[in-house]
């Protein structure tokens, strides 16, 4: 989770960007699938061996959880290509530069 | 047969635009997507009433998807809180889609206009959820709809300046650590309660009243997640940059509602589910959000100061507004909570209409509308440049305007709370306003060069007038605001619980 907010944080690179929080949103989903579990719980399937069912809700939750961050995985690389044929850049620094250049 | 429908409209409200938006995506023509909006959004306000008209009897509506009960299913509520938000909501998305036409038909290809148009009614549909929702995880899929809605039609901006990109781009990379942090805490408090309805959590939390680190913990990050997607001030520095390089259409529609939407549920977060931690919440109030919206009111007004680009100007003037807000919610009273309401109310008007008028004047003057640009306006098109007078006014907040109303009702709070800097404080920003609204004033009618009058497009400066004349009204009989603003305060400081 850190990790992600790190790369978010610290990379000059849109790309980059994009992957890091596509990380930092995937450690929520373990952290909330892990939440799921009950000891010596199985599947929640109805049978008769099983004594304990974890909780499929959270798993339902990260379902819809994942579908919105594939959404905005997309938009963000979509942007990043956008940017790309406008600046014909992705790095930080190199686009503040060319902004400085083109308000003077 | 019209009754099965009228059932239904908590849901409909919410269903018909992302419905509707699916369906229009691929139309190539001009016209149709806008009429289909149109006409979309003449049924949401319809609905909406019929929804005022069902709460007047009843006061309170819990609408159960797939008739789930609460605990398990997603529901709806509809109470005395959000039906004057959902109303203004209704009435505001109808008038500023009007004006959108012409605006969008300058600003981007009009191939793309059955995109653009799908795009707004999905951020539509889903600020509308915001509104109405009773889930907390159902909250993040609407939020995170509504924010990848607007970023794509910030976005579009980019025919126009390709920083629309870079500033779409930030919203987004901002935006989904803010609702990252959301769900993190939303984790934490399923963990502790087993619930995610709004109701069955306060009833859950109540069991943990000495208080549990783990809760506290969630709670947190549910509120700073807010927070970054509020734009309260030291997390709002994406919205600026977004305001200002969207297409003018869409400024219009996202300053005026989005903030606001998130603002009430993040009130409602605080007020209603909060308040049985009595003394997280004044550590809360006190000693987080009490300082962060004085130091909004404040920068945000001087950096107002400083620009010369007008809709950001604007931008930087409503991260001070939503200061005020956000100061008028932390007073934990009666009257203060009255006050953010109305405020709310009033600066989606003012705000709203601001956006549309200088949004005509960049169409006009075909580039960004910056402080020298602005010469003669006031001759050249003064019709509209009157209503962007009396918006501006209203946001200083000059009596007969509803602006003067809301710094009445922030005063009084703030004078029975007896906090006298902040009163200074408020009093010093709101003369500042008059220094950066006057510098567009000085140019509009007094600069040299005169200008003859020119013909100007009714179909714009209508709804813009709407709007301005809905300014002067609220200010000369503000009974509606008020009686609104009472009704969603009594409900939330009560303690009320269904």
């Amino acid at each position: 989770m850190v990790g992600g907010l790190f790369i978010i944080i610290t990379s000059q690179n849109y790309l980059k960007k994009v992957v890091g929080l596509a990380i930092f949103q995937t450690a929520v989903f373990v952290f909330f699938v892990s939440l799921a579990k009950v000891l010596d719980g199985t599947a929640p399937i109805l049978t008769k061996m099983a004594n304990a069912y974890s909780n499929p809700l959270p798993h339902v939750l990260i379902l819809t959880a994942i579908v919105v961050g594939v959404a905005t995985s997309a938009l963000g690389l979509a942007l990043v290509l956008q940017i790309y044929k406008n600046y014909e850049t992705i790095e930080e620094k190199e686009i503040e530069s060319l902004e400085l250049k083109s308000d003077k | 047969m019209f009754d099965i429908f009228l059932d239904d409209a908590p849901a409909l409200v919410v269903v018909l635009p992302l419905l509707i938006s699916a369906i229009i995506a691929f139309m190539p023509s001009k016209i149709w997507p806008w009429m289909i909006s149109i006409i979309t959004l003449l049924l949401h306000l319809f609905l909406s009433l019929h929804l005022l008209k069902e709460i007047s009897v009843s006061g309170l509506i819990i609408y159960e998807f797939g008739n789930w009960e609460p605990p398990w299913g997603i529901s709806f509520k509809i109470d005395g809180v959000n039906i004057g938000l959902q109303l203004l909501f209704s009435i505001f998305v109808l008038v500023s889609t009007f004006y959108s036409r012409k605006i969008f038909l300058n600003e981007i290809d009009y191939r793309d206009s059955g995109k653009a148009y799908s795009l707004w009614l999905l951020a539509v549909g889903s600020l509308n959820g915001i509104i109405l929702t009773n889930d907390i995880f159902n909250l993040f899929v609407f939020l995170e709809i509504s924010a990848l809605a607007s970023i794509s039609l910030i976005a579009l901006g980019a025919g126009q300046n390709r920083k629309a990109l870079l500033a779409a781009f930030n919203y987004l990379i901002i935006g989904a650590i803010g609702a990252t942090f959301y769900v993190i805490g939303v984790g934490f408090a399923y963990a502790m309660t087993g619930t995610l309805n709004m109701n069955d959590l306060v009833i859950q939390l109540a069991q943990y009243s000495d208080g549990q680190l783990a809760i506290f913990a969630g709670m947190s990050f549910m509120l700073i997640g807010l927070m970054v997607k509020a734009a309260i001030f030291p997390v709002h520095i994406w919205l600026p940059p977004a305001y200002s390089y969207a297409p003018s259409a869409v400024s219009t529609l996202l300053a005026a509602l989005a903030t606001k939407t998130i603002l009430y549920f993040f009130v409602r977060l605080l007020y209603e589910v909060f308040i049985i931690y009595p003394s997280y919440l004044s550590l809360f109030l006190d000693f987080v959000l009490f300082p962060l919206s004085l130091l909004a009111i404040f920068i945000g007004t001087v950096i107002a100061i400083y620009q010369d680009d007008i809709k950001k100007l604007l931008a930087f003037s409503s991260i001070a507004q939503i200061g005020y807000i956000t100061l008028a919610f932390s007073l934990k009273d009666h009257i203060g909570v009255v006050s953010g309401f109305v405020h709310i109310f009033n600066h989606a008007l003012i705000k709203g209409g601001l956006f549309m008028a200088v949004g005509y004047f960049a169409i006009l003057y075909k580039d960004r509308v910056t402080l020298n640009s602005l010469k003669g306006f006031g001759y050249k098109y003064p019709i509209t440049s009157f209503a962007l007078l009396i918006c501006g006014l209203s946001l200083i907040g000059l009596p007969l305007t509803n602006g003067f109303i809301s710094k009445l009702y922030l005063f009084q709070a703030l004078y029975t709370n007896e906090m006298y800097f902040s009163i200074a404080l408020v009093a010093v920003s709101s003369a500042l306003a008059v220094v950066y609204f006057w510098k567009i004033v000085e140019q509009m009618w007094f600069s040299e060069i005169k200008f003859k009058s020119e013909k100007e497009d009714a179909y714009i400066y209508l709804p813009i007038w709407i709007i301005t004349i809905s300014i002067i009204v609220f200010g000369l009989y503000s009974t509606p605001i008020i009686e609104f603003s009472n009704l969603s305060a009594d409900y939330l400081i009560s303690g009320y619980q269904n």
